[in-house]
């Protein structure tokens, strides 16, 4: 379970996020909606401990995140931020087995191996294993960075919006491997991502944040709701039930 | 050809070289000779050697491939704490007669400000690689000129000894102080040996290195102490050699195409010792001393420092 008590954050004076309180369950998925610079990175840098909180509390499992020893929570929580451009000669292979760092300090044992070639695995991507990343087209790079996170095996991931810059293929591919994760795996997945139709079809819980503040938070068919995503975006938006699905139609 | 043939070959080329520049056209006083060039091999194989292996760590470190040291102006801020030494306590002082001495305050003053620095350089939540390249070309003229002010300063007579000890170069090796680098380029090693396995993950970035469980703060501060040394000893060794490490490190990268650091940190070692110890035999032998290794260095360099930020703009 992840508990954030009365979180404050502030750049330069100017407060981003402001006494955010939030319980998230395990084993689900919890999108974090909302429009630019309403804080969603900061929020979810702040759970992973990327950046500093100001006030407040988070704990993960009922432990303080930034009392925790290092590696032990790089063992329980991971991160994927939006921008992970790396600018080195690294094969998909290569990148995935820094997955397995804090187990193996670098030393990567038969086991860890095996982990690796689990996670290389669950995102199909065998025939490729071998690429360098340059190589790769950005759905694609997408996914061996998932795989990192999944050979991380951690109970809790986090992804600031995996889905820039893909197309539909990509996005539904990756949604549909998060979803697996926690249905499957019992994993506990926060993600950032700003095409609600995403949000509505794959999480469980919706956090909608605005301006720093959480607007609304709840399950996603209450959060994807015309007043409530009006108040969030300032605009009207159409929502149309399609096969049991919750769909913004706002083009 | 793999990455870990290309290193075995670097080091038979670097102590062949090695081997060439000691035992050259050796003859007349061999007793007297030998032991002159071997120190002078051994302070150019530590120059050579620190300042590879500051610039791959102190890329790590920043995520980038143009700043080094150097390039920050970390060795003509050494230079300054000379001047700056001299200033305060005056030539005949004991921290300037004992050069041993006026060495080790010189580092720890060199640990303190480029801790500092990088307080100042890299703490901002954004770095913006033409702001930091920017700044770092303002500090390193900004070091130089105070230099220089302090210089015109000072009494003509502490004035030579200022000069003395700053202009070291390969041709006038600090000889003195070469066993203290020894000791202390091994003891540095010692330490540094701890965080070796972290110098992976973090050429990752600082999201990923925190992400993978790196105590990033700890880490960091403590390699970028192990730097600030390696500089120092370079530098007071034989003098600035500026584009050295900008050079040898990003050739190495090329050549390697890995980003292993055992083989990056190895390889980038015996380029440099091969680019020194080479280009000071055909200093010494073939311009019989009409030009200075430095200028070949700094021209090779400068050459290729322009062509690497061409080609920033695009990705790596």
């Amino acid at each position: 379970m992840v508990d954030l008590k009365n979180v404050f954050k502030a750049y330069n004076n100017k407060p981003v996020i402001e006494d955010v309180s939030l319980t998230i369950d395990k084993g689900t998925i919890t999108s974090f909606i909302g429009p630019n610079g309403a804080g969603k990175s900061t929020l979810i840098s702040m759970i992973s401990r990327l950046i500093a909180k100001d006030n407040g509390d988070i704990t993960i499992d009922g432990k303080d995140i930034f009392q925790a020893k290092n590696n032990d929570l790089a063992k329980k929580i991971s991160i994927l931020k939006q921008s992970n451009a790396i600018n080195l000669k690294l094969t998909v292979r290569e990148l995935v087995s820094f997955g397995r760092f804090p187990y193996s300090q670098g030393k990567l044992t038969k086991e860890d191996w095996g982990k690796v070639d689990e996670a290389i695995e669950y995102m199909e991507l065998q025939d490729m294993q071998d690429k360098f990343l340059e190589e790769l087209s950005g759905g694609q790079r997408q996914r061996a960075h998932i795989a990192m996170v999944i050979a991380q095996d951690t109970e809790y991931i986090l992804l600031d919006e995996p889905l820039n810059n893909l197309d539909m293929r990509a996005s539904t591919q990756i949604m549909k491997t998060l979803r697996k994760l926690v249905d499957e795996m019992s994993k506990t997945i926060l993600i950032v991502i700003h095409d609600i139709n995403f949000a509505s079809c794959y999480s469980d819980n919706i956090v909608a944040l605005k301006d720093g503040k959480v607007m609304k938070q709840g399950r996603a068919c209450d959060v994807i709701d015309k007043c409530v995503l009006k108040d969030l975006y300032d605009m009207d938006i159409d929502i149309k039930e399609i096969d049991n699905r919750r769909i913004c139609v706002y083009y | 050809m793999g990455y870990k043939k290309k290193t075995i070959i670097l080091g038979i080329v670097a102590l062949a070289l090695a081997c060439l520049y000691i035992f050259y056209d050796l003859r007349g006083n061999i007793g007297y000779i030998l032991p002159k060039r071997a120190i002078k091999l051994i302070a150019i194989i530590i120059t050579g050697g620190a300042i590879a292996f500051s610039t791959t760590i102190f890329m790590t470190i920043t995520n980038n491939r143009i700043l080094t040291p150097s390039v920050l102006g970390l060795d003509s801020l050494y230079l300054l704490l000379q001047t700056v030494i001299i200033f305060i306590f005056g030539s005949n002082s004991i921290v300037m007669m004992e050069s041993s001495i006026n060495y080790l305050i010189s580092i720890v003053l060199m640990v303190l400000f480029s801790l500092l620095l990088y307080q100042f350089l890299f703490k901002g939540e954004k770095n913006n690689i033409y702001f930091l390249l920017l700044i770092g070309m303002i500090l390193g003229t900004f070091f130089n000129s105070f230099t220089d002010f302090m210089q015109v300063l000072i009494d003509p007579n502490e004035f030579m000894v200022a000069q003395d000890a700053m202009f070291a170069s390969i041709n006038n090796v600090h000889t003195d102080l070469v066993w203290l680098s020894v000791v202390l380029i091994g003891l540095v090693l010692i330490y540094f040996s701890r965080f070796y396995k972290y110098l992976d993950v973090l050429s990752l970035g600082k999201d990923q290195a925190v992400n993978l469980g790196v105590p990033y703060d700890y880490v960091v501060k403590r390699l970028l102490i192990v730097v600030a040394i390696l500089i120092s000893v370079a530098t007071a060794l034989t003098g600035p050699i500026t584009f050295l490490g900008l050079l040898v490190v990003n050739v190495t990268y090329e050549m390697m195409k890995t980003f292993r650091h055992l083989y990056i940190l190895l390889g980038s070692i015996f380029l440099s010792i091969i680019a020194l110890v080479g280009g000071q035999f055909i200093v010494e032998k073939i311009f019989t001393f009409n030009t200075t290794l430095s200028v070949i260095i700094n021209f090779v360099g400068g050459v290729y420092f322009i062509y690497l930020l061409l080609k920033e703009n695009r990705s790596w």
